[in-house]
């Protein structure tokens, strides 16, 4: 009788039981991520030597001659280029990453980069001619970190004063910059889509490579805003809001002040993003200058674990995919927009590795065994 | 030219409001899936690409298409496509409790990447010399209209000479205000919104309801896609051509207070503000730009106005975001 009991006790047991743990060690998490990121990639390798026929090597051959260009031509054009591309993109995921860690979802990173390029692009074609380039450039940088500023702290504001739902308002926020640079583009071009690029307020070239003033603040940026998060007071206060809103509050920290001042931080470098790209790349601006990365800055600030060294090397290895994968498929007569579905697997398979991280999963055969 | 103004309003909404019911009955569950732009590319691209296979199947000859295979090939097509997604979704954010922003949006990278991937191999297969596959055959069965709406006049030309998608999407619309206010089913995918650990002691399944809300919205979703290519576009795809149609859904939901039937009224409010800078004589183009951005403004103004007035029933689903362990208390 007991014995029955004991089995019908046993079936009830659900099959698989997830516990949440809290010991895995570092490198064992990285272990993981590493392992999921390569085998997406295998993974979708794989796929895209199904679809073009070449073999595995080729198409990683492809790709880094698209990244580094060829090694023995001793160019170094294309890997600046890809260093540039880095640049940007890493300087918007750097700038969501004191919000995020204050679990303040800055959803608006294009809209915020795009109003500090607009800025930018104002400042150099109507003061551009009055002045000399150096007074012109700071002028340049300070107006851009204003504006981006200015567009990431009013969506701040309502968070901290009426707790209205800030990814919704910075996503909203994105459309309206969008616009405001589409009514500006058509002032400006006279009638055109564009607007010729202006020689005035540029971020000069040094040297023989084009961008290498973009590398260099962003690579400062990177290190400060990795002391800023880490060891200053106001680091600290950004986490514990991140964590408990009432811990915070019955420590003594003015939420309300650190949700905005964060915004401004996160606004501000939004709109250096935006001045190295009209400034220091387009020389122009247009509804497309960002160009959706303000969007891949959210993935990549994520899975960085709002770490910014790791987010370097998340943002080189996604620039890679990008432009690697983009060349694969042109080369095969397929379409660019490969590059996107290979990003987006890879990133789903991160979030989801995240899972084995956090919890670990038990059977219920393995369980009896333990008996 | 009011009659005109109407109807291109409506036309324009239609894709907007498949959208906002889908992302609100998945909201309700509380996952704010941001991957609705992508599942609705997704949806937009199967039912492409089933249309395309059917076409070439007949040899491209009209007069061999059957009417309803015509319509339910890629219909089905679409409603698989954008099911699969939204399984993708439910399964990484409910399953593996995956964080929800980060997975929607890359759902919306994936499923744009896969509409304009696969859509520019469509293109590239049949060759032509714009960048752009036309299913005018199909098109016409998905845009049939009852035969004796263009003999009525006014009346006609705004209530009844619509595809059918489009009473579809109002009757869609319809029937989820009244599952989710007045049906068991309903109540309880709400609490599992508000309140999963609750939910859960009342004893309702909260991972069954989410998942089940997630596929049925991105169903809904995709519908969107599809009629927008057929309907709308005349059955005409061209890369990127969907635009930003998935996240202004996104923000009729909050627009409409998380309701679908005022999502009705809401998206078609959008698509006339969309498309009033066409109808006001003497605008400049500068200032038709200025008026496209119209309806995000009053979409911010409404979501500050409810987060003020902080009334219970206007408030987004209260763990909308939030992923649910039972063991996490």
């Amino acid at each position: 009788m007991a014995d029955v009991k004991a089995v019908h006790k046993h079936n009830r047991e659900p099959f698989v039981h997830i516990n949440k743990r809290d010991d895995m060690s570092w490198w064992k998490a990285w272990l993981v991520r590493i392992a999921a990121i390569i085998i997406s990639i295998l993974l979708m390798s794989l796929f895209a030597v199904m679809l073009t026929g070449n073999s595995i090597s080729e198409i990683f051959e492809t790709m880094f001659t698209a990244v580094f260009g060829r090694i023995e031509t001793g160019s170094y054009k294309m890997l600046y280029k890809y260093l540039q591309e880095i640049a940007i993109l890493l300087c918007l995921a750097l700038a969501l990453t004191p919000a995020f860690k204050m679990k303040f979802w800055n959803c608006g990173a294009e809209g915020q980069a795009l109003i500090g390029g607009l800025g930018a692009m104002i400042c150099m074609i109507e003061i551009g001619d009055k002045l000399p380039n150096g007074v012109l450039l700071l002028i340049v940088a300070v107006v851009s970190m204003i504006s981006g500023a200015i567009w990431g702290v009013i969506p701040a504001i309502f968070k901290a004063f009426f707790n209205t739902n800030e990814t919704l308002f910075t996503l909203m926020m994105n459309y309206i910059a969008t616009q405001i640079i589409a009514y500006y583009v058509y002032i400006k071009g006279g009638g055109s889509n564009v607007i010729q690029p202006v020689d005035t307020g540029i971020i000069p070239i040094v040297s023989e490579n084009k961008y290498l003033i973009n590398i260099i603040v962003v690579a400062v940026i990177t290190v400060v805003l990795y002391i800023y998060l880490k060891y200053s007071k106001q680091g600290y206060e950004i986490s514990v809001v991140g964590e408990s809103q009432n811990t915070a509050r019955y420590i003594g920290i003015n939420v309300k002040k650190v949700i905005i001042r964060t915004m401004c931080v996160s606004g501000a470098l939004c709109g250096v993003a935006g001045m190295l790209l009209v400034s220091g790349t387009d020389h122009s601006i247009r509804t497309g200058t960002v160009g959706g990365q303000g969007f891949t800055a959210i993935m990549i600030s994520w899975l960085g674990q709002f770490n910014p060294f790791i987010m370097v090397v998340m943002t080189a290895l996604f620039k890679f995919l990008e432009i690697g994968m983009s060349k694969v498929a042109e080369n095969a007569q397929l379409n660019a927009s490969f590059s996107e579905i290979v990003l987006g697997v890879v990133i789903l398979f991160v979030v989801g590795c995240e899972f084995f991280i956090r919890y670990s999963v038990k059977f219920r055969n393995a369980k009896k065994e333990d008996k | 030219m009011l009659v005109q103004f109407i109807f291109r309003a409506v036309l324009i909404s239609i894709p907007l409001l498949y959208g906002a019911t889908g992302e609100i009955i998945t909201e309700k569950s509380g996952h704010l899936n941001l991957g609705i732009p992508g599942i609705m590319y997704v949806g937009a691209i199967s039912g492409v690409s089933g249309a395309f296979i059917y076409e070439n199947m007949c040899g491209n000859d009209p007069a061999k298409m059957n009417a309803v295979l015509a319509i339910l090939i890629p219909l089905l097509c679409t409603i698989i496509g954008s099911a699969l997604v939204g399984l993708l979704y439910s399964f990484l954010t409910v399953t593996m409790r995956a964080n929800q922003n980060v997975t929607g949006l890359a759902i919306t990278t994936f499923g744009i990447g896969i509409g304009n991937f696969l859509g520019g191999s469509l293109i590239k297969l049949v060759d032509s010399d714009i960048p752009s596959i036309a299913l005018t055959s199909t098109s016409k069965y998905f845009k049939a209209t009852l035969p004796f709406a263009d003999k009525l006049g006014w009346f006609g030309d705004i209530f009844l000479s619509y595809d059918f998608l489009t009473y579809f999407a109002i009757i869609a619309a319809v029937v989820a205000t009244i599952v989710l206010d007045k049906t068991r089913v309903g109540l309880n995918l709400r609490s599992v919104g508000e309140n999963p650990a609750t939910a859960d002691a009342a004893g309702v399944n909260v991972a069954k309801y989410r998942y089940g809300a997630t596929i049925i919205g991105a169903v809904v979703a995709g519908l969107g896609g599809i009629q927008y290519v057929m309907a709308y576009a005349d059955g005409v795809w061209s890369n990127n051509a969907f635009g930003d149609r998935g996240w202004m859904a996104i923000a009729i939901v909050i627009f409409a207070l998380w309701k679908p039937s005022m999502a009705i009224l809401c998206s078609f409010l959008f698509g006339a503000l969309c498309n009033l800078n066409n109808y006001i004589n003497g605008l400049g183009t500068e200032t038709q730009e200025l008026f496209k951005m119209l309806p995000y403004v009053v979409t911010i103004i409404v979501l500050v106005f409810t987060s003020i007035r902080k009334k219970r029933e206007h408030q987004p689903p209260e763990s909308l975001g939030l992923n649910y362990f039972r063991e996490e208390r």
